[in-house]
Protein backbone atom coordinates (compact mmCIF):
# COMPACT_ATOMS: atom_id res chain seq x y z
CA UNK A 1 0.00 0.00 0.00
CA UNK A 2 0.89 3.32 -0.76
CA UNK A 3 0.20 6.26 1.16
CA UNK A 4 0.26 9.15 -1.48
CA UNK A 5 -1.62 6.88 -3.90
CA UNK A 6 -3.73 6.08 -0.96
CA UNK A 7 -4.91 9.71 -0.86
CA UNK A 8 -4.67 10.43 -4.26
CA UNK A 9 -7.92 8.14 -4.57
CA UNK A 10 -9.43 9.70 -1.54
CA UNK A 11 -9.02 13.06 -2.48
CA UNK A 12 -10.77 11.77 -5.71
CA UNK A 13 -13.21 9.96 -4.10
CA UNK A 14 -14.35 13.41 -2.23
CA UNK A 15 -14.72 15.24 -4.89
CA UNK A 16 -17.58 12.72 -6.23
CA UNK A 17 -19.14 12.49 -3.05
CA UNK A 18 -19.59 16.19 -2.42
CA UNK A 19 -20.83 16.45 -5.87
CA UNK A 20 -22.94 13.85 -5.96
CA UNK A 21 -26.35 14.38 -5.25
CA UNK A 22 -27.03 11.41 -3.90
CA UNK A 23 -24.79 12.44 -1.11
CA UNK A 24 -27.88 14.36 0.32
CA UNK A 25 -28.87 10.63 1.82
CA UNK A 26 -27.38 11.40 4.72
CA UNK A 27 -29.65 13.87 5.41
CA UNK A 28 -32.75 11.50 5.52
CA UNK A 29 -32.20 10.39 9.26
CA UNK A 30 -33.79 13.46 10.05
CA UNK A 31 -37.01 12.65 8.39
CA UNK A 32 -36.66 8.53 9.11
CA UNK A 33 -36.53 9.68 12.97
CA UNK A 34 -40.20 12.03 12.35
CA UNK A 35 -41.12 9.33 10.66
CA UNK A 36 -40.19 6.26 13.41
CA UNK A 37 -41.46 8.68 16.30
CA UNK A 38 -44.38 6.14 16.89
CA UNK A 39 -44.82 3.95 19.98
CA UNK A 40 -44.24 0.10 18.72
CA UNK A 41 -45.77 -2.63 20.44
CA UNK A 42 -44.89 -6.39 19.10
CA UNK A 43 -45.15 -9.85 21.11
CA UNK A 44 -41.93 -11.28 22.53
CA UNK A 45 -41.61 -14.66 24.13
CA UNK A 46 -38.64 -16.73 25.59
CA UNK A 47 -37.61 -13.86 27.70
CA UNK A 48 -34.98 -15.00 29.93
CA UNK A 49 -36.50 -14.40 33.92
CA UNK A 50 -33.87 -15.43 36.45
CA UNK A 51 -35.57 -16.18 39.64
CA UNK A 52 -33.34 -15.36 43.16
CA UNK A 53 -35.92 -17.57 45.49
CA UNK A 54 -35.40 -16.64 49.42
CA UNK A 55 -38.77 -18.61 50.39
CA UNK A 56 -37.57 -22.17 49.23
CA UNK A 57 -41.53 -22.72 50.13
CA UNK A 58 -43.80 -24.99 47.99
CA UNK A 59 -45.84 -21.31 47.33
CA UNK A 60 -42.70 -19.95 45.90
CA UNK A 61 -41.70 -23.23 43.96
CA UNK A 62 -45.62 -23.38 42.79
CA UNK A 63 -45.30 -19.38 41.52
CA UNK A 64 -41.81 -19.97 39.42
CA UNK A 65 -43.46 -23.39 37.99
CA UNK A 66 -46.26 -20.83 36.66
CA UNK A 67 -43.62 -18.72 35.06
CA UNK A 68 -41.92 -21.67 33.53
CA UNK A 69 -45.21 -23.03 32.13
CA UNK A 70 -45.90 -20.08 29.64
CA UNK A 71 -43.68 -19.60 26.38
CA UNK A 72 -43.18 -15.97 27.90
CA UNK A 73 -40.41 -17.24 29.84
CA UNK A 74 -37.65 -19.14 30.47
CA UNK A 75 -37.03 -19.55 33.82
CA UNK A 76 -33.79 -19.54 35.57
CA UNK A 77 -33.69 -20.53 39.02
CA UNK A 78 -30.45 -18.61 40.68
CA UNK A 79 -28.74 -20.79 43.09
CA UNK A 80 -25.99 -18.21 44.32
CA UNK A 81 -27.08 -15.44 46.08
CA UNK A 82 -24.33 -13.32 45.29
CA UNK A 83 -25.30 -12.82 42.04
CA UNK A 84 -26.67 -8.59 41.40
CA UNK A 85 -29.45 -8.65 38.84
CA UNK A 86 -27.14 -5.67 37.86
CA UNK A 87 -24.31 -8.11 36.77
CA UNK A 88 -27.22 -10.72 34.74
CA UNK A 89 -28.04 -7.25 33.08
CA UNK A 90 -24.77 -6.41 32.03
CA UNK A 91 -23.65 -10.16 30.95
CA UNK A 92 -27.47 -10.09 29.06
CA UNK A 93 -27.83 -13.34 31.29
CA UNK A 94 -31.31 -12.26 32.44
CA UNK A 95 -33.62 -9.08 31.22
CA UNK A 96 -35.95 -9.62 33.54
CA UNK A 97 -35.19 -10.92 37.59
CA UNK A 98 -37.35 -11.80 40.38
CA UNK A 99 -36.88 -11.87 43.75
CA UNK A 100 -39.19 -13.81 46.06
CA UNK A 101 -37.96 -12.71 49.98
CA UNK A 102 -38.31 -15.29 52.82
CA UNK A 103 -41.80 -13.39 53.84
CA UNK A 104 -43.59 -14.72 50.83
CA UNK A 105 -44.32 -18.59 52.26
CA UNK A 106 -46.04 -16.44 55.73
CA UNK A 107 -49.68 -16.25 56.03
CA UNK A 108 -52.20 -13.73 54.74
CA UNK A 109 -51.75 -9.95 56.02
CA UNK A 110 -47.93 -10.33 56.18
CA UNK A 111 -45.82 -8.41 53.92
CA UNK A 112 -45.57 -10.57 50.83
CA UNK A 113 -44.11 -8.22 48.48
CA UNK A 114 -41.60 -9.67 45.55
CA UNK A 115 -39.60 -7.52 43.61
CA UNK A 116 -39.58 -7.79 39.89
CA UNK A 117 -36.48 -5.90 37.99
CA UNK A 118 -37.09 -5.69 34.09
CA UNK A 119 -33.71 -4.39 32.01
CA UNK A 120 -35.75 -1.33 29.93
CA UNK A 121 -32.99 -0.71 27.89
CA UNK A 122 -35.34 -2.41 25.30
CA UNK A 123 -38.14 -0.57 26.20
CA UNK A 124 -40.52 -1.95 23.96
CA UNK A 125 -39.48 -5.42 25.68
CA UNK A 126 -39.41 -4.53 28.98
CA UNK A 127 -43.55 -2.84 28.78
CA UNK A 128 -44.35 -6.79 27.39
CA UNK A 129 -42.36 -8.57 30.14
CA UNK A 130 -44.25 -5.93 33.08
CA UNK A 131 -47.38 -7.15 31.40
CA UNK A 132 -46.71 -10.71 31.49
CA UNK A 133 -45.50 -10.61 34.55
CA UNK A 134 -48.79 -8.62 36.13
CA UNK A 135 -50.93 -11.29 34.59
CA UNK A 136 -49.37 -14.40 35.51
CA UNK A 137 -49.16 -13.27 39.21
CA UNK A 138 -52.59 -12.17 38.94
CA UNK A 139 -54.33 -15.37 37.21
CA UNK A 140 -51.94 -17.61 39.89
CA UNK A 141 -53.21 -15.58 43.49
CA UNK A 142 -56.80 -14.80 41.68
CA UNK A 143 -58.12 -10.94 41.07
CA UNK A 144 -58.53 -10.54 45.07
CA UNK A 145 -54.95 -11.37 45.59
CA UNK A 146 -53.94 -8.11 44.11
CA UNK A 147 -54.60 -6.56 47.63
CA UNK A 148 -52.69 -9.06 48.93
CA UNK A 149 -49.66 -9.23 46.74
CA UNK A 150 -48.24 -6.00 46.26
CA UNK A 151 -46.05 -6.14 42.57
CA UNK A 152 -44.20 -3.13 42.58
CA UNK A 153 -42.21 -3.38 39.12
CA UNK A 154 -38.91 -1.35 38.99
CA UNK A 155 -38.20 -0.49 35.23
CA UNK A 156 -34.33 -0.61 35.03
CA UNK A 157 -32.12 1.76 32.64
CA UNK A 158 -35.43 3.28 31.04
CA UNK A 159 -38.01 3.91 33.90
CA UNK A 160 -40.77 5.80 32.07
CA UNK A 161 -40.34 3.08 29.08
CA UNK A 162 -39.96 6.23 26.39
CA UNK A 163 -39.94 4.41 22.56
CA UNK A 164 -37.38 6.85 22.30
CA UNK A 165 -34.40 5.16 24.08
CA UNK A 166 -35.71 2.32 21.95
CA UNK A 167 -36.10 3.90 18.00
CA UNK A 168 -32.87 6.57 18.13
CA UNK A 169 -30.40 3.51 18.70
CA UNK A 170 -31.74 1.25 16.22
CA UNK A 171 -31.89 4.26 14.07
CA UNK A 172 -27.99 5.27 13.88
CA UNK A 173 -27.58 1.52 13.69
CA UNK A 174 -30.02 1.26 10.39
CA UNK A 175 -29.22 4.36 8.47
CA UNK A 176 -25.57 3.94 9.17
CA UNK A 177 -25.33 0.90 7.34
CA UNK A 178 -27.42 1.49 4.98
CA UNK A 179 -26.12 5.12 3.88
CA UNK A 180 -22.18 3.28 4.12
CA UNK A 181 -23.26 0.31 2.19
CA UNK A 182 -25.09 2.12 -0.34
CA UNK A 183 -22.45 4.85 -0.80
CA UNK A 184 -19.08 2.79 -1.22
CA UNK A 185 -21.52 -0.08 -3.18
CA UNK A 186 -22.13 2.92 -5.85
CA UNK A 187 -17.86 4.00 -5.97
CA UNK A 188 -16.79 1.00 -7.43
CA UNK A 189 -19.56 -0.26 -9.86
CA UNK A 190 -19.49 3.51 -11.28
CA UNK A 191 -16.01 2.99 -12.13
CA UNK A 192 -17.18 0.04 -13.67
CA UNK A 193 -20.08 1.86 -15.73
CA UNK A 194 -17.85 4.32 -16.70
CA UNK A 195 -14.28 2.29 -17.64
CA UNK A 196 -12.27 4.13 -15.46
CA UNK A 197 -12.29 0.63 -13.46
CA UNK A 198 -9.76 -0.35 -16.39
CA UNK A 199 -7.29 2.37 -16.11
CA UNK A 200 -6.98 1.91 -12.49
CA UNK A 201 -5.87 -1.42 -13.10
CA UNK A 202 -3.38 -0.53 -16.06
CA UNK A 203 -1.39 1.40 -13.32
CA UNK A 204 0.43 0.67 -10.55
CA UNK A 205 -2.22 0.73 -7.44
CA UNK A 206 -2.77 -2.21 -6.24
CA UNK A 207 -5.91 -3.61 -4.35
CA UNK A 208 -5.88 -2.42 -1.11
CA UNK A 209 -4.81 1.67 -2.31
CA UNK A 210 -8.04 1.58 -3.94
CA UNK A 211 -9.82 -0.29 -1.45
CA UNK A 212 -7.84 2.01 1.19
CA UNK A 213 -9.01 5.23 -0.53
CA UNK A 214 -12.35 4.38 -1.55
CA UNK A 215 -13.32 3.76 2.36
CA UNK A 216 -11.52 6.56 4.17
CA UNK A 217 -13.79 9.48 2.95
CA UNK A 218 -16.88 7.54 3.64
CA UNK A 219 -15.43 6.81 7.01
CA UNK A 220 -15.58 10.24 8.05
CA UNK A 221 -19.06 10.73 5.86
CA UNK A 222 -20.45 8.10 8.37
CA UNK A 223 -19.17 9.41 11.53
CA UNK A 224 -19.98 12.58 11.16
CA UNK A 225 -23.73 11.49 10.32
CA UNK A 226 -23.59 8.99 13.22
CA UNK A 227 -23.19 12.33 15.52
CA UNK A 228 -25.76 14.33 13.84
CA UNK A 229 -28.31 11.33 14.52
CA UNK A 230 -26.95 11.22 17.79
CA UNK A 231 -27.36 14.52 18.70
CA UNK A 232 -31.13 15.09 17.09
CA UNK A 233 -32.04 11.78 18.86
CA UNK A 234 -30.44 13.72 22.55
CA UNK A 235 -31.94 17.11 21.35
CA UNK A 236 -35.49 16.31 20.43
CA UNK A 237 -35.94 13.50 21.90
CA UNK A 238 -33.86 13.00 25.37
CA UNK A 239 -32.42 9.82 24.89
CA UNK A 240 -29.53 9.78 27.64
CA UNK A 241 -26.30 8.99 26.73
CA UNK A 242 -24.46 7.36 29.72
CA UNK A 243 -21.62 5.90 28.59
CA UNK A 244 -18.14 7.82 27.30
CA UNK A 245 -18.71 9.49 23.43
CA UNK A 246 -15.23 7.65 23.02
CA UNK A 247 -16.20 4.47 23.37
CA UNK A 248 -19.13 5.43 21.15
CA UNK A 249 -16.39 6.87 18.87
CA UNK A 250 -14.60 3.80 19.18
CA UNK A 251 -17.41 0.91 18.20
CA UNK A 252 -19.09 2.97 15.78
CA UNK A 253 -15.77 3.31 13.19
CA UNK A 254 -15.78 -0.70 13.88
CA UNK A 255 -19.48 -0.77 12.78
CA UNK A 256 -19.06 1.78 9.53
CA UNK A 257 -16.01 0.18 8.40
CA UNK A 258 -17.78 -3.40 8.16
CA UNK A 259 -20.45 -1.60 6.55
CA UNK A 260 -18.77 -0.12 4.12
CA UNK A 261 -16.39 -3.16 3.68
CA UNK A 262 -19.97 -4.63 3.39
CA UNK A 263 -20.98 -1.88 0.42
CA UNK A 264 -17.18 -2.60 -1.33
CA UNK A 265 -17.76 -6.30 -1.35
CA UNK A 266 -21.28 -5.68 -3.22
CA UNK A 267 -19.81 -3.82 -5.78
CA UNK A 268 -17.24 -6.04 -6.74
CA UNK A 269 -20.24 -8.37 -7.81
CA UNK A 270 -22.55 -5.96 -9.26
CA UNK A 271 -22.06 -4.33 -12.84
CA UNK A 272 -24.28 -1.58 -12.59
CA UNK A 273 -24.87 0.97 -10.48
CA UNK A 274 -28.33 0.48 -10.26
CA UNK A 275 -27.74 -3.19 -9.42
CA UNK A 276 -25.14 -2.28 -6.66
CA UNK A 277 -27.66 -0.01 -5.01
CA UNK A 278 -30.36 -3.28 -5.00
CA UNK A 279 -28.25 -5.03 -3.74
CA UNK A 280 -26.82 -2.62 -1.34
CA UNK A 281 -30.22 -2.17 0.28
CA UNK A 282 -31.80 -5.45 0.32
CA UNK A 283 -28.20 -6.25 2.36
CA UNK A 284 -28.71 -3.83 5.06
CA UNK A 285 -31.99 -2.26 5.22
CA UNK A 286 -34.53 -5.20 5.59
CA UNK A 287 -32.19 -6.88 7.89
CA UNK A 288 -31.37 -4.52 9.84
CA UNK A 289 -35.07 -3.86 10.86
CA UNK A 290 -35.61 -7.22 11.10
CA UNK A 291 -33.19 -9.24 12.45
CA UNK A 292 -30.81 -6.94 14.17
CA UNK A 293 -33.08 -7.00 17.30
CA UNK A 294 -33.87 -3.48 16.76
CA UNK A 295 -37.53 -4.27 16.01
CA UNK A 296 -38.37 -7.69 16.44
CA UNK A 297 -36.49 -9.59 19.95
CA UNK A 298 -33.99 -11.78 18.26
CA UNK A 299 -34.62 -14.39 21.24
CA UNK A 300 -38.51 -15.05 19.88
CA UNK A 301 -37.15 -15.99 16.55
CA UNK A 302 -37.55 -19.22 14.89
CA UNK A 303 -33.99 -20.79 15.81
CA UNK A 304 -32.75 -20.81 11.68
CA UNK A 305 -33.32 -16.77 11.69
CA UNK A 306 -31.70 -16.46 14.67
CA UNK A 307 -28.47 -18.07 13.78
CA UNK A 308 -28.60 -15.30 10.76
CA UNK A 309 -28.85 -13.02 13.23
CA UNK A 310 -25.24 -13.30 13.77
CA UNK A 311 -24.10 -12.23 10.17
CA UNK A 312 -26.15 -9.28 10.54
CA UNK A 313 -23.71 -6.66 11.81
CA UNK A 314 -26.46 -4.31 13.12
CA UNK A 315 -27.27 -6.78 15.94
CA UNK A 316 -23.96 -6.30 17.19
CA UNK A 317 -23.98 -2.03 17.08
CA UNK A 318 -27.29 -2.14 18.21
CA UNK A 319 -25.90 -4.24 21.57
CA UNK A 320 -23.33 -1.26 22.14
CA UNK A 321 -24.86 1.07 21.13
CA UNK A 322 -27.47 0.52 23.55
CA UNK A 323 -25.18 -0.42 26.29
CA UNK A 324 -23.50 2.45 25.70
CA UNK A 325 -26.18 5.25 25.50
CA UNK A 326 -28.66 3.76 27.84
CA UNK A 327 -27.03 1.47 30.00
CA UNK A 328 -23.44 3.26 30.82
CA UNK A 329 -21.60 -0.14 29.40
CA UNK A 330 -17.58 0.56 29.48
CA UNK A 331 -15.60 -0.43 26.02
CA UNK A 332 -14.29 -3.20 27.63
CA UNK A 333 -17.48 -4.75 28.58
CA UNK A 334 -19.00 -4.98 24.77
CA UNK A 335 -15.55 -6.72 23.05
CA UNK A 336 -17.42 -9.52 22.37
CA UNK A 337 -19.55 -7.44 19.73
CA UNK A 338 -17.04 -5.07 18.59
CA UNK A 339 -14.77 -8.44 17.77
CA UNK A 340 -17.98 -9.64 16.01
CA UNK A 341 -18.11 -6.41 13.93
CA UNK A 342 -14.18 -6.81 13.06
CA UNK A 343 -14.80 -10.16 11.64
CA UNK A 344 -17.38 -9.35 9.48
CA UNK A 345 -15.48 -6.86 7.78
CA UNK A 346 -12.10 -8.66 7.30
CA UNK A 347 -14.39 -11.19 5.28
CA UNK A 348 -16.39 -8.67 3.40
CA UNK A 349 -12.99 -7.26 2.98
CA UNK A 350 -11.20 -10.85 1.88
CA UNK A 351 -14.06 -11.34 -0.71
CA UNK A 352 -14.07 -7.45 -1.74
CA UNK A 353 -10.37 -7.90 -2.66
CA UNK A 354 -10.47 -11.46 -4.15
CA UNK A 355 -13.27 -10.78 -6.60
CA UNK A 356 -11.29 -7.64 -7.53
CA UNK A 357 -8.37 -9.58 -8.14
CA UNK A 358 -10.54 -12.03 -10.56
CA UNK A 359 -11.40 -9.42 -12.82
CA UNK A 360 -7.79 -9.31 -14.33
CA UNK A 361 -8.55 -12.97 -15.52
CA UNK B 1 10.38 -2.95 -26.72
CA UNK B 2 7.29 -5.47 -27.06
CA UNK B 3 7.55 -9.03 -27.89
CA UNK B 4 4.99 -11.99 -28.28
CA UNK B 5 5.48 -15.33 -28.92
CA UNK B 6 2.78 -17.76 -29.45
CA UNK B 7 0.34 -15.04 -27.46
CA UNK B 8 -3.03 -17.14 -27.28
CA UNK B 9 -6.03 -15.97 -25.78
CA UNK B 10 -9.26 -17.69 -26.24
CA UNK B 11 -12.73 -16.79 -24.55
CA UNK B 12 -14.56 -20.41 -24.49
CA UNK B 13 -14.36 -22.53 -27.56
CA UNK B 14 -13.86 -18.89 -29.38
CA UNK B 15 -9.97 -18.17 -30.22
CA UNK B 16 -9.67 -14.02 -30.28
CA UNK B 17 -6.24 -14.06 -30.68
CA UNK B 18 -4.23 -17.44 -32.26
CA UNK B 19 -0.42 -17.60 -31.72
CA UNK B 20 0.75 -14.33 -32.26
CA UNK B 21 4.10 -13.18 -32.74
CA UNK B 22 5.23 -9.92 -32.78
CA UNK B 23 8.65 -8.10 -32.32
CA UNK B 24 8.10 -3.71 -32.18
CA UNK B 25 11.25 -1.40 -31.24
CA UNK B 26 11.61 1.59 -29.18
CA UNK B 27 10.42 4.45 -31.15
CA UNK B 28 8.45 2.65 -33.32
CA UNK B 29 4.40 3.75 -34.31
CA UNK B 30 3.31 0.20 -34.63
CA UNK B 31 -0.38 -0.25 -35.88
CA UNK B 32 -2.62 -2.67 -35.49
CA UNK B 33 -5.50 -3.13 -38.02
CA UNK B 34 -8.20 -5.12 -38.62
CA UNK B 35 -12.04 -5.46 -38.64
CA UNK B 36 -14.40 -5.18 -35.52
CA UNK B 37 -13.74 -8.75 -33.22
CA UNK B 38 -10.86 -9.17 -35.37
CA UNK B 39 -8.27 -9.46 -32.18
CA UNK B 40 -6.58 -5.76 -31.84
CA UNK B 41 -8.19 -4.75 -28.52
CA UNK B 42 -7.65 -8.16 -27.03
CA UNK B 43 -3.71 -8.24 -27.94
CA UNK B 44 -3.87 -4.55 -26.53
CA UNK B 45 -5.79 -5.43 -23.18
CA UNK B 46 -3.71 -8.22 -23.12
CA UNK B 47 -0.34 -6.25 -22.66
CA UNK B 48 -1.64 -3.72 -20.88
CA UNK B 49 -2.32 -6.42 -18.10
CA UNK B 50 -6.05 -6.40 -18.01
CA UNK B 51 -6.50 -9.94 -19.78
CA UNK B 52 -4.63 -12.78 -19.17
CA UNK B 53 -3.30 -14.65 -22.12
CA UNK B 54 -4.42 -18.23 -21.99
CA UNK B 55 -0.89 -19.70 -23.07
CA UNK B 56 2.43 -17.81 -24.61
CA UNK B 57 4.81 -15.01 -23.67
CA UNK B 58 5.05 -11.59 -24.12
CA UNK B 59 7.36 -9.15 -22.60
CA UNK B 60 6.47 -5.10 -22.58
CA UNK B 61 9.68 -2.83 -22.32
CA UNK B 62 11.62 -5.53 -21.94
CA UNK B 63 10.44 -6.96 -18.80
CA UNK B 64 8.02 -10.52 -18.58
CA UNK B 65 4.53 -9.42 -18.51
CA UNK B 66 3.37 -12.20 -16.60
CA UNK B 67 6.40 -12.13 -14.04
CA UNK B 68 6.94 -8.53 -13.60
CA UNK B 69 3.54 -7.16 -14.06
CA UNK B 70 4.16 -4.65 -11.69
CA UNK B 71 7.09 -2.84 -13.26
CA UNK B 72 5.49 -3.48 -16.46
CA UNK B 73 2.28 -1.09 -15.32
CA UNK B 74 4.90 1.54 -14.37
CA UNK B 75 6.39 1.70 -18.08
CA UNK B 76 3.12 1.90 -19.72
CA UNK B 77 0.83 4.73 -20.76
CA UNK B 78 -2.92 3.21 -22.20
CA UNK B 79 -6.04 5.23 -23.19
CA UNK B 80 -8.74 2.85 -23.78
CA UNK B 81 -11.23 3.01 -26.49
CA UNK B 82 -14.41 4.60 -24.08
CA UNK B 83 -11.83 7.21 -22.65
CA UNK B 84 -12.22 6.54 -19.40
CA UNK B 85 -12.21 10.18 -17.26
CA UNK B 86 -14.34 11.33 -13.93
CA UNK B 87 -17.43 13.47 -15.35
CA UNK B 88 -18.15 14.68 -12.20
CA UNK B 89 -14.10 15.90 -12.01
CA UNK B 90 -11.99 19.09 -13.02
CA UNK B 91 -9.71 18.57 -16.20
CA UNK B 92 -7.09 19.53 -13.44
CA UNK B 93 -8.36 17.23 -10.79
CA UNK B 94 -8.53 14.01 -13.75
CA UNK B 95 -4.88 15.27 -14.41
CA UNK B 96 -4.10 15.32 -10.92
CA UNK B 97 -5.78 12.01 -10.00
CA UNK B 98 -3.93 10.05 -12.74
CA UNK B 99 -0.59 11.49 -11.97
CA UNK B 100 -0.96 10.51 -8.05
CA UNK B 101 -1.50 7.05 -9.77
CA UNK B 102 1.72 6.68 -10.96
CA UNK B 103 3.35 8.91 -7.27
CA UNK B 104 3.30 12.25 -9.36
CA UNK B 105 2.59 14.93 -7.09
CA UNK B 106 -0.07 17.28 -8.06
CA UNK B 107 2.40 20.30 -8.94
CA UNK B 108 4.13 17.59 -11.31
CA UNK B 109 1.05 16.14 -13.38
CA UNK B 110 -0.15 19.65 -14.19
CA UNK B 111 3.35 20.75 -15.47
CA UNK B 112 3.69 17.41 -17.13
CA UNK B 113 0.42 18.24 -18.92
CA UNK B 114 0.77 21.86 -19.30
CA UNK B 115 2.82 21.59 -23.02
CA UNK B 116 -0.26 19.02 -24.23
CA UNK B 117 -2.80 21.51 -22.88
CA UNK B 118 -1.12 24.63 -24.74
CA UNK B 119 -0.89 22.11 -27.90
CA UNK B 120 -4.32 21.40 -28.27
CA UNK B 121 -5.25 25.04 -26.77
CA UNK B 122 -7.38 23.71 -24.42
CA UNK B 123 -5.64 25.76 -21.15
CA UNK B 124 -9.16 27.31 -20.35
CA UNK B 125 -11.26 24.02 -19.49
CA UNK B 126 -8.74 23.57 -16.81
CA UNK B 127 -11.01 24.19 -13.89
CA UNK B 128 -14.12 23.04 -15.87
CA UNK B 129 -15.87 19.95 -14.75
CA UNK B 130 -15.05 16.78 -17.47
CA UNK B 131 -18.87 17.01 -18.58
CA UNK B 132 -19.18 20.76 -19.54
CA UNK B 133 -15.83 19.70 -21.79
CA UNK B 134 -17.11 18.97 -25.88
CA UNK B 135 -16.67 15.70 -26.48
CA UNK B 136 -13.14 16.27 -28.40
CA UNK B 137 -11.75 17.63 -25.97
CA UNK B 138 -12.55 15.13 -23.70
CA UNK B 139 -10.87 12.68 -25.50
CA UNK B 140 -7.66 15.24 -25.95
CA UNK B 141 -7.39 14.80 -22.38
CA UNK B 142 -7.82 11.51 -22.31
CA UNK B 143 -4.74 11.07 -23.89
CA UNK B 144 -2.91 13.57 -21.67
CA UNK B 145 -3.84 11.84 -19.07
CA UNK B 146 -2.37 8.65 -20.41
CA UNK B 147 0.55 10.01 -21.06
CA UNK B 148 1.80 12.67 -18.15
CA UNK B 149 3.66 9.80 -16.34
CA UNK B 150 5.87 9.74 -19.19
CA UNK B 151 5.71 6.16 -20.06
CA UNK B 152 8.20 4.75 -22.63
CA UNK B 153 5.35 2.37 -23.71
CA UNK B 154 1.74 4.08 -24.95
CA UNK B 155 -0.82 2.06 -26.05
CA UNK B 156 -3.61 3.84 -27.92
CA UNK B 157 -6.91 1.83 -28.68
CA UNK B 158 -8.45 3.43 -31.35
CA UNK B 159 -7.68 6.93 -30.25
CA UNK B 160 -9.45 8.80 -32.81
CA UNK B 161 -12.79 7.12 -33.53
CA UNK B 162 -15.31 9.69 -33.47
CA UNK B 163 -13.48 12.60 -33.75
CA UNK B 164 -13.10 15.32 -36.19
CA UNK B 165 -10.68 15.66 -38.49
CA UNK B 166 -8.41 18.46 -36.92
CA UNK B 167 -8.54 16.68 -33.61
CA UNK B 168 -6.97 13.67 -35.49
CA UNK B 169 -4.39 15.55 -37.19
CA UNK B 170 -3.20 16.86 -33.61
CA UNK B 171 -2.92 13.03 -32.13
CA UNK B 172 -0.98 12.09 -35.25
CA UNK B 173 1.73 14.78 -34.82
CA UNK B 174 1.57 14.08 -30.88
CA UNK B 175 2.09 10.11 -31.91
CA UNK B 176 4.52 11.23 -34.08
CA UNK B 177 6.21 13.28 -31.97
CA UNK B 178 6.43 10.76 -28.74
CA UNK B 179 8.07 8.24 -31.51
CA UNK B 180 10.59 10.44 -32.29
CA UNK B 181 11.52 11.08 -28.81
CA UNK B 182 12.05 7.25 -28.40
CA UNK B 183 8.48 6.18 -26.98
CA UNK B 184 7.15 3.15 -28.40
CA UNK B 185 3.97 3.82 -29.65
CA UNK B 186 0.82 0.85 -30.06
CA UNK B 187 -2.08 2.24 -31.72
CA UNK B 188 -5.15 0.36 -33.31
CA UNK B 189 -7.35 2.22 -35.81
CA UNK B 190 -9.90 1.69 -38.28
CA UNK B 191 -9.12 4.90 -40.35
CA UNK B 192 -7.00 3.08 -43.40
CA UNK B 193 -5.18 6.32 -44.24
CA UNK B 194 -3.77 6.92 -40.41
CA UNK B 195 -2.18 3.66 -41.07
CA UNK B 196 0.02 5.38 -43.51
CA UNK B 197 1.42 7.06 -40.64
CA UNK B 198 2.65 4.14 -38.78
CA UNK B 199 6.20 2.78 -39.00
CA UNK B 200 4.80 -1.12 -39.39
CA UNK B 201 1.62 -2.27 -39.28
CA UNK B 202 0.09 -5.38 -37.84
CA UNK B 203 -3.25 -6.51 -40.00
CA UNK B 204 -5.29 -8.96 -38.01
CA UNK B 205 -8.00 -11.85 -39.01
CA UNK B 206 -9.70 -13.61 -36.71
CA UNK B 207 -6.94 -13.50 -34.53
CA UNK B 208 -4.39 -14.11 -36.34
CA UNK B 209 -1.16 -12.19 -38.09
CA UNK B 210 -2.61 -11.39 -41.89
CA UNK B 211 0.23 -9.24 -42.54
CA UNK B 212 3.29 -7.38 -41.08
CA UNK B 213 5.46 -4.92 -42.36
CA UNK B 214 6.09 -1.44 -42.95
CA UNK B 215 3.05 0.14 -45.15
CA UNK B 216 5.09 0.53 -48.20
CA UNK B 217 6.44 -3.11 -47.90
CA UNK B 218 3.03 -4.26 -47.47
CA UNK B 219 1.43 -2.33 -50.60
CA UNK B 220 4.55 -3.60 -52.58
CA UNK B 221 4.43 -7.21 -52.08
CA UNK B 222 0.70 -7.50 -52.56
CA UNK B 223 0.81 -4.82 -55.30
CA UNK B 224 -2.00 -2.53 -54.33
CA UNK B 225 -1.67 1.45 -54.26
CA UNK B 226 -3.06 2.64 -50.76
CA UNK B 227 -3.83 0.61 -47.66
CA UNK B 228 -7.36 0.69 -48.20
CA UNK B 229 -7.11 -1.49 -50.95
CA UNK B 230 -4.81 -3.58 -49.12
CA UNK B 231 -7.00 -3.90 -46.11
CA UNK B 232 -9.48 -4.85 -48.05
CA UNK B 233 -7.86 -7.89 -49.73
CA UNK B 234 -6.43 -9.04 -46.14
CA UNK B 235 -8.52 -7.75 -43.64
CA UNK B 236 -11.87 -9.30 -45.26
CA UNK B 237 -10.03 -13.05 -46.21
CA UNK B 238 -10.77 -12.91 -49.48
Amino acid sequence: MNLKRVNGIALKEYNHIIRDPRTLLILMPILQLTIFGYAMRFEIRHVKLAVRDYSHSPASQDLIRKFGATEYFTVQVLNSYSVTPQMLFNTRQAHAVLTIPPSFAAEKGTDRSLQLLIDASDANAAQLVLTYCQEIIASEYGPDLRRVLDVRPKLLYNPDLKSAYFFVPGLIATILVMICALLTSISIAREKELGTLEQLLVSPVTVSDILAGKIAPYVVLALVDAFLILGIGMLLFRVPFLGSFAAFLFYTLIYVVAALCLGLMVSTIAKTQQVAMMMALGMTLLPTLMLSGFIFPIRSMPWILQQVTYIVPARYFLLIIRGIMIKGNTTLELWHSGAALAAISCVALLVAARRFKLKLQ
Amino acid sequence: MIRTVDLTKRFGSFTAVDKLNLEIGRGEIFGFLGANGAGKTTTIRILCGLTRPTSGRAEVAGLDLARRSEQVKRSIGYMSQRFALYEDLKLRENLVFYGGLYRLGPQTSLNKAKPYLERFAMERYTDELVREIPPGYKQRLALICALTHDPPVVFLDEPTSGVDPQARREFWSVISDLAASGKTVIVSTHYMEEAEYCHRVLIMRDGISAAQGSPAELKAAHGVGSMQELFLLLASGE
